[in-house]
């Protein structure tokens, strides 16, 4: 109860320099270093690609990032200028687009509704078949490229007929296992009190899906959204089997790829162009998070 | 004419596992029905058999005329209050009401009027806008009680809907529900696991234990002749004294007592029952004296109650709250010979 009452308004109830008192500090001390240690670990790596990204290709050549942190201060925007005229750049930033918002959009869709039919409708065979496709979240994405590209071959599903349709399809593959045993658990941990209630109210199964099950599932939606965003907008593996490295359908990953081959030394281009490579997830990322609401279902059942 | 009735309805899950068993009951238009017993007992499972929610084995339900085994929940016009209330967590108050009212594709004019209705018999005038977590337990049962009201059904199905609030407000929300019953002048179905509730709320009450109906009756006439030693000890607090005896020539023996029973019965071995308030302090002309060892005294103001033994037997009497009485003292109380109560102890039945 008192340790209760400390945590939550902050003040120890402890004696001052106790055993216990130094315990409880020295705790928050270890928890804050570690926290901040990771952060910064993870930080400057990224730090040192934004200010190399600004820094001429002379300074990067002869001097390590953090010296540009010191006067004489030496920074420009020429690589950017040049990453996005030069490189074929603009384009593939397109294609990305192009390539990962249908690639996100359509399994995330198909999912929900299986996730739904195995969570709360009785069909026969189902746990079996649920087994199985929580199976195929242990098979490895690589065995599948020469199958189904031969397939895809054969029926002429190539970039140059159909463009991106082959790799949105390579995508929804890959990620339904993930997103539908993901949003099964989640929709299954939905009280079933309400979905009896809808019942009877006189909602159908449809109704009760976009009324009451997708709004209680956003916080479950937007991380996958996230999952499979990132994923697919840093993948180069699977975008280059099916799409390839022809400039007018590269996605980004592929072209910064072969910046590093054409331009060999040339780093600074990379440099930005990896920086706008990371920009786009993190915005995603920023914009989604505020929908991780915690206690959604909060005042649903019980008092 | 919104009447239920069940008709030999069974509910099995396994071949070993029946939770129902041959279930009959008929509920009259307008009556507020009580289904109550113990957890497990079944009455749960008949409800949502009635709502739909659950398939019916054997047997039929009929809503009015109408047969609805085979109906879906949403086309036989009842509405349910739950236990956790499932109130629709993302939407406010008044579209938790209206949620039934847009599935029948109600006018938007027609919807606001019963919502606004139905939230002023409720008191949720000012609510109407919040999200069911910014409400009290109380508030958020109303919500739930209201989204049944809107849609005017014919029969109203109510699951324990009072057993997530504290005990203050579930006394007044009992008295609310049957002014609610009143003024709706609609078929109510109340499950509960409360005697009391079923007590002071019922017309009715049905009581069941193991899937089986015990007895079906008003509350005092359940309580005055239970039907069997289930009921006798079910209904009533504190519970009636139960005492093992042996009848000869209509008298009913055991250490401690040998009362004549009002008629001879046949069985030799039997059960007497009788209430804690046949047994005071004032001896009746006719009536039976006993000898209690008392060991808990209990003062309600009211009422006081005298915890001992009758001739080894836990026995609990009423008396006068101004009888003077301490543990461990002999008291000699008086039992009333025209409460008391004898099953026979095979078949469990009453047999006075």
């Amino acid at each position: 109860m008192t340790a209760e009452v400390a945590a939550r308004t902050g003040i120890s109830t402890t004696t001052r320099f106790s055993p216990a008192w130094l315990a409880e500090r020295l705790q928050g001390v270890v928890l804050h270093v570690a926290v901040i240690g990771l952060t910064v670990a993870w930080m400057v790596p990224a730090a040192g690609l934004l200010i190399s990204s600004f820094r001429p290709f002379t300074a990067i050549n002869s001097s390590g990032w953090w010296t540009a942190l010191a006067p004489p201060y030496n920074f420009t925007l020429d690589n950017y200028v040049k990453v996005l005229q030069s490189s074929n750049m603009g384009h593939s930033l397109f294609n990305s687009f192009m390539i990962t918002i249908p690639a996100v959009v359509i399994p995330i869709t198909i999912a929900a509704f299986a996730a739904y039919a195995f969570a709360w409708m009785k069909f026969p065979g189902r746990d079996w078949i649920f087994l199985a496709l929580v199976g195929l979240l242990a098979v490895p994405l690589q065995l599948s490229f020469i199958p189904v590209l031969k397939v895809f071959v054969s029926i002429g599903l190539v970039v140059q007929n159909w463009g991106f349709v082959g790799v949105w399809l390579a995508h929804t593959g890959y990620g339904l296992p993930f997103s539908i045993y993901l949003l099964a658990n989640f929709f299954r941990a939905l009280p079933s009190d309400l979905f009896e209630s809808a019942e009877i109210d006189g909602a159908g199964t449809l109704t009760v899906f976009f009324r009451i099950v997708l709004p209680l599932s956003v916080p479950a939606v937007a991380s996958l959204v996230i999952f499979q965003f990132l994923w697919i907008w840093n993948d180069l593996l699977v975008a280059l089997i099916y799409v390839g490295g022809t400039a007018s359908v590269a996605p980004l990953t592929v072209t910064l790829a072969n910046l590093t081959n054409s331009l060999g030394q040339g780093y600074n281009l990379l440099t930005a162009a990896a920086f706008i490579s990371m920009i786009v997830p993190l915005v995603v990322f920023l914009t989604l998070q505020r929908y991780f609401v915690r206690g959604i279902l909060a005042g649903s059942v019980k008092g | 004419m919104s009447s239920v009735s069940y008709d030999h309805v069974v509910k099995r899950y396994t071949s070993d596992l029946t939770v129902v068993k041959d279930f009959n009951v008929e509920i009259a238009d307008k009556e507020f029905m009580v289904l109550v017993g113990p957890s497990g007992c079944g009455k749960s499972t008949a409800l949502r058999m009635l709502a739909g929610l659950e398939t019916i084995t054997e047997g039929e339900i009929r809503i009015g005329d109408k047969v609805v085994n085979h109906l879906a929940a949403k086309d036989r016009d009842i509405a349910m209050v739950f236990q956790s209330y499932a109130l629709y967590p993302h939407m406010s108050v008044y579209d938790n009401m209206a949620f039934p009212l847009q599935m029948k594709k109600m006018k938007k004019s027609e919807i606001d009027k019963r919502v606004k209705q139905a939230s002023g018999i409720l008191g949720l005038d000012n609510f109407l806008k919040r999200k069911p977590k910014a409400l009290s337990g109380g508030q958020r049962q109303r919500v739930a009680l209201g989204r049944a009201i809107v849609r005017n059904p014919k029969v109203f199905l109510l699951d324990e809907p009072l057993s997530n609030l504290d005990a203050k407000l579930r006394g007044q929300t009992r008295v609310e529900l049957q002014k609610l019953h009143r003024d709706l002048e609609t078929t109510f179905i109340y499950v509960t696991h409360d005697q009391v509730e079923a007590m002071t709320m019922g017309d009715r009450i049905a009581i069941m234990n193991a899937g089986i109906l015990q007895q079906v009756g008003a509350p005092g006439e359940i309580y005055d002749h239970p039907a069997n030693l289930f009921v006798a000890g079910f209904i009533g607090s504190p519970s009636m004294n139960l005492v093992p005896v042996t009848t000869q020539n209509g008298n009913a023996k055991a250490p401690g007592f040998d009362i004549k029973l009002p008629k001879p019965v046949s069985a030799e071995k039997g059960i007497l029952g009788f209430r804690p308030e046949a047994l005071t302090d004032r001896v009746a002309d006719d009536g039976a004296t006993l000898e209690m060892k008392v060991e808990v005294v209990e003062r309600l103001g009211s009422d006081q109650f005298l915890y001992g033994t009758v001739g080894g037997e836990m026995v609990t009497a009423r008396v006068d709250p101004r009888m003077k009485v301490a543990p461990g003292d002999q008291a000699r109380l008086g039992l009333d010979l025209r409460g008391i109560h004898l099953f026979d102890a095979e078949t469990e039945k009453a047999l006075l």
